[in-house]
């Protein structure tokens, strides 16, 4: 056992590269924007995919959609909005810190990557997106505009403070249409009053893409459908591993049962069962909500809240 | 002392075990491991030997035991397995080594398995490493997965001097051995993660949070990133369902769902970050070890558990030992028994699942006597929790983002026996991404075979 043992032996044990956050700051009220450092994933990840990440050794391990990837740089930004215990530690989290996991890219592309150019070009393109679901429509319309294609952009948030990417969404998009529940910004009401709306102004559109809340494009779909235009959502189920290995993320669509991390996260969302997904949802919630008054208050907590199962 | 009984081993009672998650068997000590050893016969043409997928020279490590040199056994044991602490706890030995143990004729074979484990033990607690190369090649090769198969593969190759990197998809390495295999019978932190240092301690580099089809192909790591032959062990990693109705109610679980949450997770200590559905009444659906497992962890997070299977005792796939451990700990066998439909409440929640009365018939394809439906016998059983293990298959990553990579009909990827070679240069396979869900010491046994074949293939392209 000679030097070269003993060298050889801590190369062995050299530790897990780290994520780097280059960049983390709050876009809004709950929702925050990190840039990191993560060269395998940025160098094949395309849009439509998605990267699941663990902040320490103790994380859980969280899927999150990709925002948008610099190849050269290697660099994959995020974007998230704390919904549970484990996205509200992760908000902590600051520029020169690390992700201790960050795995990707995950599921399939979205299909316009690999549709024919000239195809794709001619079709009239309506992305609707939804609250923190603009994230994930941003590397979409980017993609196209990089390749001369214009598309039409429906954001809708609850209201101002909440919209988020506007400038640059602006910057890629053909037609930017913004719509807040409260109309304190842009237009006012559902953005299915919107789609509504350019529809009856005579727009034609032949694809429609909707990323957002599970409600919104439940009722995206509903409408779509009536209006014939076919739609394609992005599903973010209740995920474990992220590759096909767990089943957590299955979701019936028309009469198959897919899974959403392997088989998506992109589907026909007019085949979509909305209802079961939805309900699925809501697996974890009385032991999230437990976890999250934990974050909250501490020990302070001592049941009584409806939620948690604690004392009374 | 009576030559046809083995020594017995310690365990923790089963009414204390069924509470904990602490491991269920204690082990030999010392005294009682030379005590076992000396039930050895040292047969010249070794039955044991080719009874082990890895061909372990049983007799010669025994024999240090019997005389008490530890860590001499180690070293014979190291030569041919990278994971004695863990196939000393997971093998079934019953139908392999001890199943061809002379011994075993007229009383018990020779306690094999924990004769292994207490020497892997041993070590581990003295802090002996199995022997590293004493020159490297510089040549790179790739190992896909760091369960059984790949550990094997990489640490037999690290020995014969090769540059290994492991990729690993998940974060932490392991493999089944990890998301798979509970703690109580294979603790990770005492057992595994040491048993993976010491493939490290060879020179094996583990890179983490590497999807290979999706981080980097196949094609990139040997033309990009200079790896010259490539090994996958990616194994079986898909779950299987029985396509009833009610099947996506919230409370039915993949059996990889239930136990990579607990395990990989840590879910069952209650201060996980990652949450697991903590059943009041469980039906597990299978026979096999998996579903043991599956069973015996939802017995211990607080459940009354079911095991719900359609054939009879005799055809638990799972090993007598186990069977025999769950029953020790309560856990209820409806045997000749299948699921029909999985009830929900108006909220999705599982309420219940309807099953029907089996009976054996005939032999099928695979010689088993099929269970048949025993008419008008429906019965409906209260539930709020059901886990599927059913078995898994195969993950199609690989397959289908490698070019001129063969697979067959079960999407298993094609490879020989004898080196693991697949239909495309260079890259070979083995474990249950190639056969399908097996066991830890099969895999490793193929894992041992395509590092012969990477061997066997680099060496001839040196001298080209």
């Amino acid at each position: 056992m000679g030097a070269l043992c003993i060298k050889e032996m801590k190369k062995g044990m050299v530790k897990q590269r780290m994520y780097k956050i280059l960049e983390a700051k709050e876009l809004t009220t709950n929702i925050y924007l990190m840039v990191v450092e993560a060269p395998r994933v940025a160098k094949n990840c395309q849009p439509g995919q998605f990267v699941i990440v663990r902040m320490d050794k103790d994380g859980e391990r969280i899927p999150l959609t990709i925002c948008d990837y610099d190849r050269e740089k290697g660099t994959i930004t995020i974007v998230f909005q704390t919904v549970g215990a484990e996205t509200a530690r992760m908000q902590a989290l600051k520029s020169g810190d690390s992700f201790h996991d960050f795995v990707g890219p995950l599921g399939c592309a979205s299909e316009m990557v690999s549709e024919d150019q000239d195809k794709l070009a001619k079709k009239k393109i309506l992305f609707v997106a939804g609250g923190v679901g603009t994230a994930p429509v941003y590397p979409q319309v980017k993609w196209l505009h990089n390749q001369g294609i214009a598309a039409d952009v429906i954001v809708g948030a609850k209201n101002h403070d909440l919209l988020i990417l506007e400038k640059e969404m602006e910057a890629v998009a053909g037609n930017l249409y913004i719509t807040t529940d409260d109309g304190s910004y842009g237009r006012k009401g559902m953005v299915t009053q919107t789609i509504q709306e350019l529809v009856d102004e005579g727009k034609k559109y032949d694809l429609c893409i909707a990323i957002g809340p599970m409600i919104m494009m439940k009722f995206v779909c509903k409408l779509t459908k009536e209006l014939g235009i076919p739609t394609i959502v992005s599903l973010n189920p209740i995920m474990v591993d992220g590759t096909g290995m767990c089943g957590a993320c299955r979701v019936t669509v028309g009469d198959k049962v897919k899974f959403a991390c392997v088989d998506g996260p992109e589907f026909d969302g007019h085949l979509v069962n909305f209802d079961e997904a939805m309900k699925r949802q809501q697996i974890y919630k009385t032991a999230e909500g437990r976890a999250m008054l934990k974050v909250q208050e501490g020990d302070t907590h001592h049941g009584g809240c409806g939620q948690c199962g604690g004392e009374n | 002392m009576d030559v046809l009984t083995k020594v017995p081993v310690r365990e923790q009672e089963a009414a204390v075990r069924a509470k904990n998650f602490d491991e269920v068997c204690l082990g030999y000590n010392k005294e009682e491991a030379m005590e076992e050893a000396s039930r050895c016969i040292n047969c010249k043409n070794a039955q044991c030997i080719k009874g082990c997928p890895v061909a372990i020279d049983i007799p010669a490590f025994i024999e240090q035991v019997k005389a008490g040199n530890i860590e001499r056994a180690y070293q014979i044991i190291s030569q041919s397995s990278a994971l004695p602490a863990v196939c000393g706890r997971v093998c079934p030995q019953e139908s392999q080594c001890e199943g061809k143990c002379i011994r075993g004729i007229k009383g018990d074979p020779v306690s094999i398995g924990k004769l292994e484990r207490f020497v892997a033990d041993w070590a581990r607690e003295n802090n002996i490493k199995p022997e590293p190369a004493k020159e490297k090649n510089g040549k790179k090769v790739a190992v896909i997965g760091s369960g059984p198969a790949g550990l094997t593969c990489a640490g037999d190759l690290a020995r014969l001097g090769y540059d290994v990197t492991i990729f690993e998809a998940l974060h932490e390495a392991g493999g089944v051995l990890v998301y798979g295999i509970p703690e109580f019978r294979l603790p990770k932190e005492e057992v595994v993660a040491k048993e993976i240092a010491n493939v490290e301690s060879l020179g094996v580099k583990i890179e983490k949070n590497v999807i290979i089809g999706k981080s980097i192909t196949i094609d990139e790591l040997i033309e990009e990133e200079g790896y010259e032959a490539v090994f996958i062990g990616s194994g079986a990693g898909l779950p299987k369902f029985m396509g009833i109705p009610g099947e996506n109610a919230n409370g039915v679980f993949s059996a990889n769902e239930y136990l990579t949450r607990s395990n990989l997770m840590k879910a069952f200590d209650e201060d996980s970050n990652t949450p697991i559905m903590r059943g009041k009444k469980v039906a597990v659906v299978g026979g096999g070890n998996v579903a043991m497992d599956a069973a015996r962890t939802a017995l211990r997070l607080g459940a009354e558990v079911h095991i719900v299977y359609r054939r009879s005792e005799e055809e638990l796939p799972a090993r007598v030992e186990e069977v025999h451990h769950a029953k020790e700990e309560g856990i209820i066998f409806d045997l000749l028994t299948n699921p029909t439909e999985i009830l929900e409440d108006e909220n999705n929640w599982v309420r219940g699942m309807k099953c029907i009365k089996m009976e054996l018939g005939e032999p099928d394809a695979s010689g088993r006597r099929r269970p048949v439906e025993i008419p008008n016998s429906e019965f409906e059983m209260e539930l709020d929790t059901v886990i599927m293990s059913l078995g898994t298959s195969p993950n199609p990553l690989i397959s289908s983002t490698t070019e001129g990579l063969e697979t067959n009909k079960w999407k298993c990827i094609v490879a020989d026996e004898e080196f693991g070679r697949t239909s495309k240069e260079g890259v070979f396979a083995g474990g249950d991404a190639v056969t399908g869900a097996a066991t830890v010491i099969l895999a490793m046994g193929a894992g041992k075979a395509a590092a012969k074949g990477i061997h066997n293939y680099l060496s001839t392209q040196a001298t080209k």
